[in-house]
């Protein structure tokens, strides 16, 4: 009992411990809330106010370090609606050079919860947006009349020439989705929407800072809170250096004015992105400031879909720039050497047909390729579908596994936001769509010549060509070389191997060459320079035939591997190889030979958009 | 006989604890109502609008009240009867949380049912409160009898503090360390948790205060130092009883003390190292040499006490400074909240003190608090509603609360020693660590004295499961209570 009697006076030694803690914390309360006067002072003053300061967005040079994206200063006017006294709706409207009804619909604007779900009356809001330095110039200078009133300095962008709009991006102010997403945002701050401002928002935002100010009863500005001892300064956002040649792009750019198309060039020993052209463009400048949202609205509308990116988002029928995979894949299988020869009656006829143009016959890989036989790839397609003691679904199995491993039939990967995986067929699929009935490789001949379910984006053509460029593999492509203070994604750098022999790709690749020397692409050789080339022209059910062109320079050191894509443009050979030829000259040499002045001239000016058959209002 | 099972309701209305409850009710609806103006906002939705999370909260609390009422209408002998199956379903249930529950900022402590979500770690307490509870009633058990009950006693509360680390939750796993106060009060030495006391506070302060270089050492050393030397004078007076030893180490400390502050003004540097080793040094050694004097064994405590701290100090330096990585060290000052987490804790506290402050000794009034309003404090409504208090009611206010807290705190401890059974002494003694460690914890954290451990304000901070878990342990607890004239001894 006695024992117990002894514990019992511990609760003497807890109940003390408490009393002793919360006497500490009263103490230090007193210390914090009375004491000190410095709070006390900041009692008396209203608040603080918390501004924030926002990071200079990185800028964006090419690869030869022109400075192609960077800032420049916008004003918003912001106000604290609850500080906002009595003030001159009519002076505040002549400040700003607008009328009371606009005033009155921002107002409107900025307090319906719809348009702007964050609104407070105690919290900074955005009243105008935009305002140019002029009007910035009168309302400083009044400020003092409209209290409750600040102005917040922002940046918006601005480019070096009206160019690689795709490429680039915007930015937009960040919607309700974007700030429930991502605890960054704030109601009215910007992110990036399309091309790399989307794709490196990340990087290129930089870290917000913050300044406290102290303010006086009336809403008045007193200076910095323990000056500035509690800000945090903001951090810049990184830099970014662009594989981007933009005097290539500009160029790429003038070539396909009024075409419907997309080129890529791409540097086939480290995949980086030489240009990555879309046509029709749009001047990247519309896209910002106080007009973006019309503008933006109008590009939405326009009939051509300027928007879309062509260069990695359009799926094509790749036609005969497809061959080269198919000659990869039989002579890798063993179904051809490179003396098997195939017959070509002016085509491909075995029960059913598929035509051809005229040159000798029968007929081996290279000479086919330099020719664009169609026949020779159907043949070839044929015995390796129709291969004894297998199946043919088991063989297209095969052949899906290796035009995927060459970057067909799914995203690339590409540092630019919404690629399109393009189309390769496996066997479920004609599976599904021959219900039933067996199918075999005459009923699927058609992929062997880039027609049929086949579809692939200029960009994976591109990707081609740079792999048989390098004899045998390829770096994803991607168009952010450096980034300032940090690194690439490794993924970039990491080499990709087709399960292809590499001798195969000599043989590919010299079958291109021969094109160009005495084949199909005669008209990219170039004087000088050793060209390898191969010309498609694909069939669609949009009208007129489009027009495709790889190739890549020069021959044995290539330094440029090319996809050129003109829509209902006809023959490869008439538009896909002279601008091609032209980018390739443009870029290995600086300049258009004077003896190839004539189609330069010629593909600037000449006009295919009229067959795209995209009516106009 | 018959009668008391008939009349169950009405003689537990009669004998319930009606001080407390009060406090209970006065301390939810002050939380309510400091939670609308904590998250009041321009369009001056009502109070009870459940759009609000003050609207809610007093939905939470009326189902509180059911749920306090239906305990209170339950058997006492239920939960004795019930503690271990209880305490094992929890357990389960905890184990079922780390699997199942969604990961929220990285802690995977919610289960989620349709639109509630619900913490089980908040429901682990009161269970096991119930089983430490029943253990200590087992017949003839006492704590110090054998080391095996020790071993008991902890594995119960080991268990929950374990899968609670699992899920993520560190700072709701902490709380169960505040079950050390009833080992204490059921006979633990007083020692152990003086030692645990102390190094926890040296730990946290050498840890945390490494900036500032006073002496030529770390202000958090130099805190430590001193605070070994005044508890060292304590010790002397208060344990050893011996005042004029005491007198003499004060003078020695003191007068040291003011020639090395003295030379330091004269421009001296003296390493503080040097000085604070060689001082205690010399305090150990005179101390020993008085020693015969009185009780021997308290004054080799006392020394002991000196070197061990002295040791234990530089171990952490060591560990800290040498052994573990950067990134280590980072990773554990931000689990434990010693370290600011720029983004987060760090920006908080500054937040939450400036706006303590603005409060000045009346506060800005209801509702006109402007650094709350603003959403400067993050969780304002949650973790840091005690600094809305303070903004908005000023010093008055904080100390109010404050001081209602500990009044009901301390009721409880009345509480708990008027149980005849060991069974409701130990439960309430829990129910009492839990609240003292929450109170210190919160409001230290929200004044910035204590690491940024993100542990709710009991009754206050906003939020179903805390309240509901809270509700149930303290009904649980006025229950016991209640019965207790009852009980047959």
């Amino acid at each position: 009992m006695r024992k117990d009697y002894n514990l019992s006076k511990r609760k003497y030694v807890i109940g003390g411990f408490l009393c002793t803690v919360v006497l500490i914390y009263i103490i230090r309360l007193f210390n914090l809330q009375v004491a000190d006067d410095h709070y006390k002072a900041n009692a008396e003053s209203n608040a603080f106010l918390r501004r924030i300061i926002y990071p200079a967005r990185g800028l964006m040079y090419d690869r030869n370090g022109k400075l192609v994206v960077f800032n420049q200063p916008a004003y918003d006017v912001m106000i604290i609606p609850k500080d906002v006294g009595k003030f001159d709706t009519t002076a505040l409207c002549q400040v700003l050079d607008i009328t009371p009804e606009i005033l009155a619909e921002k107002w409107a604007e900025m307090k319906s919860p719809r348009k702007n779900p964050g609104y407070s009356a105690y919290t900074p809001q955005k009243l105008i947006s935009h305002l140019s330095q002029a009007d910035y110039g009168r309302l400083q200078e009044k400020l003092y009349m409209f209290p409750g009133f600040f102005i917040q300095k922002r940046t918006v962008r601005e480019y070096s020439s009206p160019t690689a709009a795709n490429v680039l991006g915007n930015i937009r102010e960040v919607s309700a989705k974007d700030v429930a997403a991502d605890e960054y945002y704030r109601p009215g701050d910007y992110t990036g929407d399309l091309g790399i401002e989307k794709s490196y928002e990340k990087a290129l935002r930089g870290i917000k800072g913050v300044e406290i100010l102290m303010k006086d009863a009336y809403g008045r500005i007193k200076g910095k809170y323990e000056e500035g001892k509690h800000d945090v300064a903001p951090l810049a956002g990184h830099n970014l250096t662009l594989s981007i040649d933009i005097e290539l792009q500009k160029y790429g750019e003038a070539l396909m004015q009024n075409k419907i198309g997309a080129i890529v060039a791409i540097e086939p020993k480290t995949g980086e992105i030489l240009a990555l052209v879309t046509a029709p463009s749009y001047d990247p400048t519309l896209l910002v400031g106080k007009q973006r949202g019309k503008n933006y609205a109008a590009l939405v509308r326009d009939p051509y879909k300027p928007l879309y990116d062509r260069a990695l988002q359009a799926a094509y029928p790749p036609g005969s720039t497809f061959k080269p995979t198919q000659g990869l894949i039989f002579l890798q299988e063993g179904t051809i050497n490179t003396s098997t020869m195939y017959p070509c009656y002016h085509g491909y006829v075995n029960r059913i047909r598929v035509g051809c143009h005229g040159h000798g016959s029968p007929i081996a890989i290279k000479p086919a390729l330099q020719t664009s036989c169609n026949a020779f790839f159907c043949w070839g397609l044929k015995n390796f579908i129709d291969k004894r003691g297998t199946r043919p679904a088991k063989q297209l199995e095969k052949w899906k596994d290796y035009m995927v491993e060459m970057g067909y039939g799914y995203r690339l990967g590409v540092d630019l936001p919404s690629e399109s995986r393009g189309f390769i067929p496996n066997p479920e699929y004609y599976n599904k769509s021959y219900r039933g009935v067996n199918w075999s490789a005459n009923s699927i001949i058609s992929i062997s010549i880039g027609q049929g379910e086949v579809l692939a984006t200029p960009l994976q053509i591109a990707n081609l060509c740079a792999t048989i460029a390098n004899r045998g593999h390829f770096f994803t492509p991607h168009v952010v070389k450096a980034i300032s203070d940090s690194v690439i994604d490794p993924k970039y750098t990491e080499r990709h191997t087709p399960e292809i022999n590499r001798e195969y790709y000599d043989v590919v690749a010299e079958g291109m060459r021969m094109a160009v020397l005495g084949g199909t692409c005669r008209g990219a050789a170039l004087p000088g320079i050793e060209v390898a080339g191969k010309t498609g022209t694909a069939q669609n059910p949009h009208g007129k035939d489009h027009s495709a062109f790889m190739g890549f320079a020069p021959y044995n050191d290539p330094k440029i591997a090319i996809c050129v894509y003109v829509e209902n443009a006809g023959f490869g050979a008439t538009y896909g190889v002279p601008i091609g030829s032209l980018m390739m000259e443009k870029y290995l040499t600086g300049n258009i030979s004077p003896g190839r002045k004539g189609i330069e001239e010629r593909m600037l000016n000449s006009n295919t958009i009229i067959s795209s058959g995209v009516k106009v209002h | 006989m018959e009668s008391r099972y008939t009349d169950n309701s009405i003689s537990v209305f009669r004998s319930l604890d009606w001080l407390t409850v009060l406090l209970y009710l006065v301390l939810v609806c002050a939380g309510a109502v400091s939670i609308y103006a904590a998250s009041y906002d321009f369009d001056h939705a009502s109070m009870f609008s459940f759009n609000e999370f003050s609207g809610k909260q007093f939905l939470w609390i009326g189902l509180s009240i059911i749920i306090g009422g239906v305990i209170l209408l339950l058997d006492y002998r239920l939960y004795e009867a019930y503690a271990y199956p209880i305490y094992g379903c929890m357990i389960i249930l905890l184990i079922v949380t780390i699997f199942i529950a969604p990961d929220t900022k990285g802690s995977r402590s919610w289960l989620v049912f349709g639109p509630v979500s619900l913490q089980p770690a908040e429901f682990g307490k009161f269970a096991t409160a119930l089983a430490l509870a029943k253990l200590f009633d087992s017949y003839n058990f006492r704590l110090n009898a054998k080391i095996s009950n020790y071993f008991r006693a902890l594995i119960i509360i080991f268990l929950p503090i374990i899968l609670i680390i699992m899920q993520r939750e560190t700072g709701s796993a902490l709380v169960y360390f505040a079950l050390i106060f009833v080992l204490y009060r059921e006979g633990m030495s007083g020692l152990i948790l003086f030692s645990v006391v102390c190094a926890v506070t040296f730990f946290v302060v050498a840890v945390k205060y490494t900036e500032t270089m006073i002496l030529g050492i770390p202000l958090g050393e130099f805190i430590v130092f001193v605070m070994v030397m005044v508890i060292f004078i304590m010790l002397l007076l208060m344990y050893c009883r011996d005042t004029m030893v005491a007198i003499f180490v004060t003078a020695g400390f003191a007068g040291s003390g003011l020639i090395v502050t003295v030379l330091e003004l004269c421009g001296l540097h003296i390493n503080g190292l040097i000085y604070f080793i060689s001082i205690i040094t010399l305090a150990c050694l005179y101390t020993a040499v008085m020693m015969f004097r009185g009780d021997i064994r308290k004054f080799l405590v006392t020394i002991g006490f000196a070197v061990v701290s002295v040791l234990f100090l530089f171990s952490v330096n060591y560990v800290f400074g040498s052994v573990l990585e950067p990134h280590q060290q980072g990773r554990i000052k931000v689990a434990l909240g010693i370290e600011e987490d720029l983004r987060g804790a760090g920006y908080n506290v500054n937040q939450s003190k400036i706006a303590i402050g603005s409060g000045g000794l009346i506060g800005k009034g209801f509702l006109n608090g402007t650094q709350t309003k603003l959403k400067y404090v993050p969780e304002q409504h949650t973790d840091f509603i005690f600094c809305t208090i303070g903004e908005e009611e000023g010093f008055a206010g904080s100390v109010a609360v404050l001081v209602v807290f500990t009044a009901f705190i301390l009721r409880l401890m009345v509480i708990a020693e008027r149980q005849r059974s060991p069974f409701g002494r130990v439960y309430s003694y829990c129910v009492v660590s839990f609240l003292i460690f929450h109170l210190a914890i919160n409001v230290g954290m929200v004044i910035g004295l204590c690491p940024v451990i993100g542990i709710p304000l009991p009754f206050f901070s906003y939020g179903g499961s805390a309240l509901w878990g809270f509700t149930i342990l303290l009904f649980i607890m006025l229950r016991i209570d209640a019965a207790r004239k009852e009980r047959r001894e």
